[in-house]
């Protein structure tokens, strides 16, 4: 019970502290975990600063997105759902066949014009058959996302057991081009491309009615559909998104490696499931933001980037660490959590 | 209701249609699928088979039914297992006597009380510091493996000791050891769950937590206890599944075996959201996974294709368990049955 009582002192002080100086700046509660994020963030960055030559550069950094660009997308789509209190864990097993979907339409001679589209949609429409689960037979997010993982897996054997290299020249042009100087700060269309898709998940879900509705469902979806929103339509569609930003994730994986494989993105959804914990999202739902899970991956990535810098430490740590990391942040946001009832 | 209906409607009629279509399609397929020959004392064929598979997966699988039962899950067991297999098998290779009783004893004990913690920590988390289940286990389901790689030193342990491979390969009886520790392990949970009042506690938490404690039952402690129950019928998961190949691979041991548990509570009829528990409905849902697995290579079907026919059947029991088709059978039902003639009173 010492949580109860620190709690109890921590409000009346906060309480007596509003009320002596009403109009004083105080930062809300809710910006708490995402700045949590962004010192580690900071913090990982000065610690390898300090600690490593050429951490720092731009180079580093800007391989930083392009190596997570997926990851980066998938956390996106992923943010949504937890927001709306549920789950996806078919994302990993979508982006494979997605890349499959893309790799053997390629490699079949259909026009990348086609190929790309149809990796997207392939996300799109898993996305729905989830939605569709969760809405109309109430199926729970969890065992839905679940068969679809299966069903996404057993898809990828069945379209091509083996992986497809891909040598379509426009997928190689899109995996070649770099904006910018070489040893600076470059940006590949990859790169580009997840970050349209964070600003166009920014604007959905901070100014639209659509974003509050998903705010709202997450809140307390008995009270949301009370107040006449559309809690039906918003639930279904939530996994639609997260499903196509799975293709899409699919795709620029695609890109990234030249080749459709089953095996790919493996435990994908539980990264992408971390980025957003890490990003200060609840997973209760209802309060979270998009920019909180892009750190997350930003985070995730660079645990990864320094355990490589270190050279001597074996790649196991890497799940150690952000195993540790989810720890710390999941005990925060319960801490905050308690000090806001 | 007559008969017939009270059978079609029992939670496990769809699970138990499941398994037997998987059956009969395997023996069509192969007719010898059901034949059990006797062997220098060992009992042989399809069915005993499917025994000594299944238990490794009936052992997560009753864990994982108890912590859903509290309205938990708990997705780091898959990682126990590895950890329990390195433990055990490194401790076993490091003796100078690994083909001693003592020493399999010994690195058994030491394994046991490593998931113990475990078990503890993932309760601490969940019961005391109230974080969602589903993350509270993520945590070691993502640093698991780690500390598994950590414990073998990124390499794959192999060791050779008679007593420890007797557990996955041995016979007792005339019955494979493993099926034997998941049969005792099942009828003692079943003992303890159903003659005494833990299984309706267990239940009452999972229906509401808070309500229970103010019944006086001890939630915490009862959350606390079925999180240390699943790690340790996962580290005997574990010790079977490192038997096999009497390697401690810490990457692939009991991967993805948490979805397959989730998945068998799940066919077996126990509803995620906590509550109602029945055990029977694992053993079958655990049965149903592991002879799915066993047809289709018999069936001549791609063994990656496996995953595919897992969704499924996932999709169609959880469809036919579906409140809104038990709706709408129930009402089709109503409409073709004879209409009761009401008697106006």
């Amino acid at each position: 019970m010492a949580t109860d009582q620190l709690t109890r002192t921590r409000r009346g002080g906060a309480a007596t502290g509003a009320l002596a100086a009403p109009r004083r700046w105080r930062l809300d509660d809710r910006y708490l975990p995402v700045l949590g994020t962004l010192v580690v963030l900071v913090a990982m960055l000065a610690i390898g600063g300090s600690r490593y030559e050429n951490f720092l550069t731009g180079r580093v950094l800007a391989n930083l997105l392009i190596n997570n660009s997926f990851l980066v997308v998938l956390a996106v789509g992923m943010t949504f759902v937890i927001l709306t209190g549920g789950i996806d864990l078919s994302v990993g097993a979508v982006v494979a066949l997605s890349s499959i979907v893309a790799a053997w339409m390629l490699t079949n001679g259909w026009d990348a014009v086609v190929a790309i589209p149809a990796a997207i949609l392939t996300g799109t429409l898993i996305g729905l058959a989830v939605g569709l689960m969760v809405h109309v037979f109430e199926i729970q997010p969890f065992i839905a996302t679940l068969a679809a993982m299966f069903l996404a897996r057993g898809l990828c054997y069945l379209v091509a057991p083996e992986s497809i290299p891909i040598t379509d020249p426009t997928i190689v042009a899109l995996a070649r081009t770099r904006w910018g100087s070489d040893d600076g700060l470059v940006l590949t269309p990859s790169g580009l491309i997840a970050l349209a898709v964070v600003a166009v998940a920014f604007v959905l879900l901070h100014y639209t009615r659509f974003g509050r509705t998903v705010y709202a469902i997450g809140g307390g979806e008995q009270s949301a559909r009370l107040m006449g929103l559309p809690v039906a339509r918003t639930k279904v569609l939530v996994y639609v998104i997260s499903g196509t930003c799975a293709g899409l994730g699919g795709l620029l994986f695609a890109i990234f490696s030249r080749s459709g494989y089953a095996l790919t993105g493996v435990g994908m959804e539980l990264d992408a499931i971390a980025a957003v914990v890490i990003g200060g999202t609840l997973l209760t739902g209802g309060s979270g933001f998009v920019l909180g899970s892009v750190l997350g991956v930003l985070v995730l990535g660079l645990i990864q980037t320094a355990i490589t810098f270190e050279g001597t430490l074996s790649s196991w740590w890497t799940k150690i660490v952000i195993g540790g990391l989810l720890l710390v942040f999941v005990v925060l946001q319960r801490l905050l959590a308690l000090r806001r009832t | 209701m007559s008969a017939v209906q009270s059978v079609v409607r029992h939670r496990l009629f769809w699970p138990v249609v499941a398994l037997v279509v998987l059956v009969v399609a395997s023996t069509l397929k192969s007719p010898s699928f059901l034949e059990i020959a006797v062997r220098d004392g060992h009992l042989f064929g399809g069915p005993v088979d499917i025994l000594r598979r299944s238990s490794v997966l009936l052992l997560v699988a009753l864990g994982m039914t108890l912590v859903i039962a509290t309205r938990g899950i708990d997705l780091s067991v898959g990682a126990v297992m590895a950890i329990a297999g390195a433990v055990a098998l490194t401790q076993i290779a490091a003796s100078p006597n690994p083909g001693s009783l003592a020493t399999v004893a010994a690195a058994i004990g030491t394994a046991l009380v490593i998931a113990l913690v475990i078990g503890l920590f993932n309760g601490f988390l969940v019961a005391v510091v109230g974080i969602q289940p589903i993350i509270a286990t993520l945590v070691l389901m993502t640093a698991g493996r780690g500390i598994a790689m950590l414990i073998t030193g990124g390499n794959i342990t192999t060791v050779t000791s008679q007593p420890y491979k007797t557990l996955a390969s041995g016979y007792w009886l005339s019955l494979p050891v493993a099926a034997i520790i998941a049969g005792v392990v099942f009828a003692g949970t079943a003992l303890v769950t159903r003659r005494t009042a833990l299984g309706v506690l267990i239940e009452s938490v999972g229906i509401n937590p808070s309500a229970s404690r103010l019944a006086g039952v001890r939630a915490r402690t009862i959350i606390w206890t079925v999180y240390v129950v699943c790690a340790l019928f996962a580290c005997l998961a574990g010790f079977i599944r490192s038997a096999d190949t009497m390697a401690a691979d810490a990457n692939n041991i009991g991967l993805f075996i948490e979805l397959d548990a989730i998945l068998a509570v799940v066919i077996g009829g126990t509803s995620l959201a906590g509550g109602k528990f029945s055990l029977t409905g694992t053993l079958v849902g655990t049965l149903v996974i592991t002879t799915l697995t066993l047809s289709i290579t018999i069936l001549g079907i791609p063994a990656n294709a496996v995953s595919l026919f897992k969704a499924i059947v996932v999709i169609a029991v959880c469809l036919l368990q579906s409140p809104v088709v038990q709706h709408r059978m129930r009402a089709r039902r109503r409409r073709t049955a004879p209409v009761p003639v009401e008697v106006p009173a």
